[in-house]
């Protein structure tokens, strides 16, 4: 089958679906790749390049697969052949009139942005690469306006404070905006609904800015959700108080299918000092700042620049064609089962219904809700975790006590005399070796059964006293007993010896 | 004073000496000296029955067969003490105890000739004087029986530590039955051989014993083996005391009842390690339970590169290696070691994380490290480092399984689940050292595998030590 990577029509788009090096990948599997002249131009990647990898120059739409990054123009879509697969960024849920119209054409259509966010789909998680460049980009955006060093330096001109960067939403984008941040030196402070992302915050160097509600969520879909009046006047509370303070404020939250939560109002806004940036990532979606402006940045009459790109993946243009190539890629790797250039949609895999929009001309949107998080199973299950056995109830261990006692009682009050003593020391003998070896240190246990090894050897003294006393069966015996017991007594203190000599201190 | 009290005398400083060794090796510091104690009490004590044999007017023949036999036990001993690998010191261990097994049986019958043979008229008088000579067939008895058990367990050991035999657990219908039947039937003989001490009983007690021993070790998987081998040594030691009873030798008592008794617990401990019960081991009950339906959905692996992991570990300040049967397999020890100085030589702090049924012999993977010059003080027990793994950078797993298990604490279902082990997921890192995706010894999925946090290096852990060396 024939794959072609079509030029974006979207005049702000700077990304392309393939680049040589995910062209390579595809080749692999099987297919032939047809690249429209100038695709990735923007992205830095030239016709040459994809030339060279083996891709064709020519006109996309007539193949069977046509990837793309943003949903294809009306003249694009009407290009394509009957049957053709369409591959693409294309926001089911925001845009029901593009669903509506992609249905009535006899094509399937597979929006990248909808794969559910499971464990296994990871790798093509569109959302999850474009966040975590977003995320990035946004902090570098931010630094680009900033007055000022993100580090705190001391230097002979005098001494500079450290920035402040509060991030609103730990998702992936928050995540990489957290990191990014922190790694320029910049205090970093992170809020979201979700108290298990803590540690993750704290894992990038952040610190973790709860709010003290009584709803703490945890999501069993993978996203945010919205949160009930109690928890949004506790989050507004402290929005106000850390707005003051910090410098820079980077909102990532977005709810899915809904316009973005107003987190920062405008009186927020205004009480943070002059110079201080906003990136609201989710201008596209209605943004989480009062007076964002979606695709520019905009000075408020305080001096803070609030800025509201719309492209902050586009931006970084050439990692974020290859990110999002290579979830193309994956997802074909996915597709093609026999890895033999045969496209082969699994209607049963809960990955590749999740993201259909369009199965052969029929609408088949929305796909089943897909449970991914485990944490609700898990939280059950930890109740019944560690079935420690639990010891015996003290008056059975008496009982137990008080049997072996009266057996061993009876056993050396019966037995002769000259057997009682051998009992009693054997009875001694016991308790001892228990004793003798309770602290044993975990790392000596091998040595310790070599030297019992060696020790148990002693059975040769037996041997010793029965050989040659005139029969000969009993000394041939005797002889066998004394050459294995004696391989015993050498060899184990021996190895022992050697295996001691090893351990050493640093 | 005669050659039998001074004997008698050597043989009570031989006894302390003996328990001196044991104390000894409980501790790092004193272990060497506990060694060398341990040799001084073998030493006198073999002097003293030489004295003793001479003494009893051995006969000249006898004297030399005797210096023969220890000569060339002793060669062969040291050679192979010399010889053995690190890595396959299971096996040599288990094979040793079967000598003692076999040691054991071969006195028995020994003490069977000479008095209820009639090789020694004289002593089965002086026995029938003293009205002990019913117990003397018990004793030779229950001699025998412990010495072929041990023995012939001791010899499957070896064959499936040494991969000559499957590491599966036998499954024979009734095995609890059989076990037990043999035990039943062991009593029977032993009052009837009481009443009749006839030669054929005997020897139907070896062969039951015998095949008791091999039923035994045969219905117990891989993943139990360090038990196994610690309850072998335990048998060992009651062979011996066994022994002693026969020879109304006190030595032979109280060294074998010191080994029996430490070896037991030893394996108690090890039990408990495992949140096993010590009898269900012993009586091989560790592979029945099935997994339940297997065909649930992990999700997929990642797959990471030497180089990718090296950068990782560069990055890191702190890094736990958590090490199990499969370095021991691959011989990646040396490797790890020198893995291990470069990063402490960068500054990162690496520690060891043992869990106490790694390998297949208690201790296993401490003795390995040991060879390969790790120092002991960064090499930490499990509960040592448990806690520990929330701060750490980059985990290695090379080559553990089972013990690194997520589902024996959260899958109640799991039959591993109880089983205390290393919480290597909640660190930030885990890097799973793994020739293919097959489950460990307990034929138990790892959920560990498909962790966000985990990914896998698949390969011999040999060679992607040597990778990661390389590209550090």
């Amino acid at each position: 089958m024939i794959i072609g990577v079509v030029r974006e029509s979207n005049p702000g788009e700077t990304r392309v679906a393939a680049t040589p090096a995910t062209v390579t990948q595809l080749i692999k599997l099987g297919y032939d790749v047809v690249v429209q002249p100038g695709a990735g131009q923007a992205a830095n990647f030239t016709d040459e390049a994809f030339a060279e990898v083996g891709a064709t120059l020519g006109d996309p739409l007539g193949a069977d697969i046509v990837f793309g990054v943003n949903a294809p123009s009306n003249e694009q879509l009407d290009g394509l052949k009957s049957g053709a697969t369409l591959v693409s960024i294309l926001s089911p849920m925001l845009k029901p009139e593009l669903v509506e119209d992609l249905s009535r054409r006899p094509i399937t259509a597979l929006a990248m942005d909808a794969v559910p966010r499971i464990s296994r789909a990871q790798s093509l998680d569109v959302l999850s690469s474009m966040a975590n460049i977003a995320g990035y980009r946004a902090v570098i955006e931010a630094a680009n306006v900033f007055g000022r060093f993100f580090t705190g330096q001391v230097t002979a001109a005098g001494k500079v404070p450290p920035a402040k960067v509060l991030v609103c939403g730990a998702g992936v984008a928050g995540l990489a905006a957290i990191g990014a941040a922190g790694s320029m030196g910049a205090i970093v402070y992170a809020t979201d609904p979700r108290p298990e992302v803590a540690d993750q915050v704290k894992s990038l160097g952040g610190e973790y800015l709860a709010v003290e509600a009584a709803d703490v969520e945890v999501s069993a879909t993978g996203y945010a959700k919205e949160m009930s009046d109690d928890y949004n006047t506790r989050a507004e509370a402290l929005y106000r108080d850390t707005a003051k303070d910090v410098d820079i404020i980077i909102t990532t939250a977005l709810i899915p299918g809904r316009p973005a939560p107003r987190l920062i109002t405008a009186d927020m806004v205004a009480s943070m000092k002059s110079g201080s940036v906003i990136v609201d990532m989710a201008a596209s979606n209605g943004g989480n700042v009062e007076g964002t402006v979606a695709g520019e940045a905009v000075v408020t009459p305080n001096g803070v620049t609030i800025i509201g790109y719309t492209d902050l993946a586009g931006r970084l243009a050439t990692q974020a064609s290859q990110l999002y190539g290579t979830n193309l890629v994956n997802l074909m790797k996915l597709m093609t089962p026999e890895k033999d250039g045969q496209l082969v949609l699994d209607w049963d895999d809960v990955v590749q219904r999740g993201i259909t929009v369009v199965r052969n001309g029929e609408n088949a949107w929305p796909p089943p809700a897909v449970q991914v998080s485990a944490a609700p199973a898990a939280a059950a299950a930890v109740v019944a975790v560690s079935p420690v056995k639990e010891p015996p109830p003290p008056s059975r261990r008496w009982t137990m006590i008080g049997v072996g006692a009266l057996v061993l009682f009876l056993l050396v009050a019966a037995a002769p005399p000259a057997l009682r003593v051998h009992l009693t020391v054997f009875a001694l003998a016991i308790v001892i070796g228990y004793y003798v070896i309770g602290n044993v240190h975990h790392a000596l246990h091998t040595p310790l059964m070599s030297v019992t090894n060696a020790i148990s050897g002693i059975i040769v003294v037996g041997a010793l006293l029965q050989i040659g006393h005139g029969d000969p069966v009993i000394t041939v015996l005797s002889f066998i007993a004394i050459l294995l017991a004696s391989i015993n007594v050498f060899g184990g203190f021996a190895v022992t010896r050697r295996m001691l000599s090893m351990f050493s201190r640093s | 004073m005669t050659i039998e009290s001074i004997a008698q005398s050597a043989y009570l400083v031989a006894a302390l000496l003996f328990i001196l060794a044991l104390a000894g090796l409980s501790k790092h510091e004193s272990a060497k000296s506990g060694n060398t104690l341990g040799m001084a009490g073998m030493a006198i004590a073999l002097v003293a029955t030489v004295a003793l044999a001479i003494d009893r007017k051995i006969e000249p023949m006898g004297l030399g067969l005797l210096a023969v036999a220890m000569v060339i036990g002793a060669l062969i001993g040291l050679q192979r003490a010399r010889r053995v690998e690190m890595t396959g010191m299971p096996e040599l261990i288990a094979l040793l105890h079967s000598f003692v097994g076999l040691a054991a049986v071969l006195v028995g019958w020994n003490g069977y000739l000479l008095v209820e043979g009639g090789a020694s008229p004289a002593e089965s008088l002086a026995l029938s004087a003293q009205g002990t000579l019913g117990i003397h067939h018990a004793e030779v008895f229950i001699g025998v029986f412990i010495g072929a058990v041990t023995f012939t367990g001791s010899i499957v050991a070896y064959l499936k530590l040494s991969g000559r035999a499957s590491s599966s657990p036998l499954m024979l219908p009734g095995k609890n039955f059989l076990n037990v039947g043999a035990l039943v039937v062991f009593a029977g003989l032993t009052v009837w051989f009481v009443i009749s001490p006839t030669l054929w009983l005997l020897i139907v007690v070896t062969v039951i014993a015998l095949l008791l021993g091999i039923h035994l070790v045969a219905s117990i998987g891989g993943g139990d083996m360090p038990v196994v081998v610690s309850m072998l040594n335990s048998y060992s030691g009651w062979a011996a005391a066994a022994s002693g009873f026969l020879l109304e030798n006190d030595l032979l008592i109280v060294t074998g009842a010191l080994v029996g008794s430490s070896g037991a617990y030893l394996s108690y401990i090890m039990c408990r390690a495992m949140n096993r019960s010590f009898i269900s081991v012993i009586a091989g009950g560790f592979g029945i339970e099935a997994g339940p339906a297997e065909d649930k959905d992990y999700g997929e692996h990642r797959e990471v590169t030497a180089e990718q992991v090296a950068e990782m570990l560069n990055g890191a300040d702190s890094v736990i290696i958590t090490p199990g049967y499969g370095m021991a397999v691959a011989q990646a020890q040396y490797g790890v070691a020198e893995l291990t100085r470069k990063l402490r030589d960068n500054g990162v702090k690496v520690r060891f994380g043992i869990h106490p049924v790694a390998g297949r012999l208690p201790g296993h993977m401490n003795v390995l490290l040991a060879e390969a010059k790790v120092p002991y003080d960064i090499v930490l027990e499990m509960d040592e480092i448990n806690d520990d793994f929330p701060d750490t950078s980059v985990v290695l797993v090379i080559g553990a399984n089972d013990t690194v298990n997520p589902a024996a604490m959260d899958d109640p279902s799991s039959p591993i689940a109880g089983m205390p082990v290393l919480k290597v997921w909640e660190s930030q890192n885990v890097i799973i050292f793994k020739r293919s995706m097959a489950s460990g010894y307990a034929g138990v999925q790892n959920p560990l595998f498909f962790r966000e946090n985990s990914a896998m290096l698949f390969g011999d852990a040999k060679d992607r030590v040597e990778d990661i060396l390389q590209a550090l």
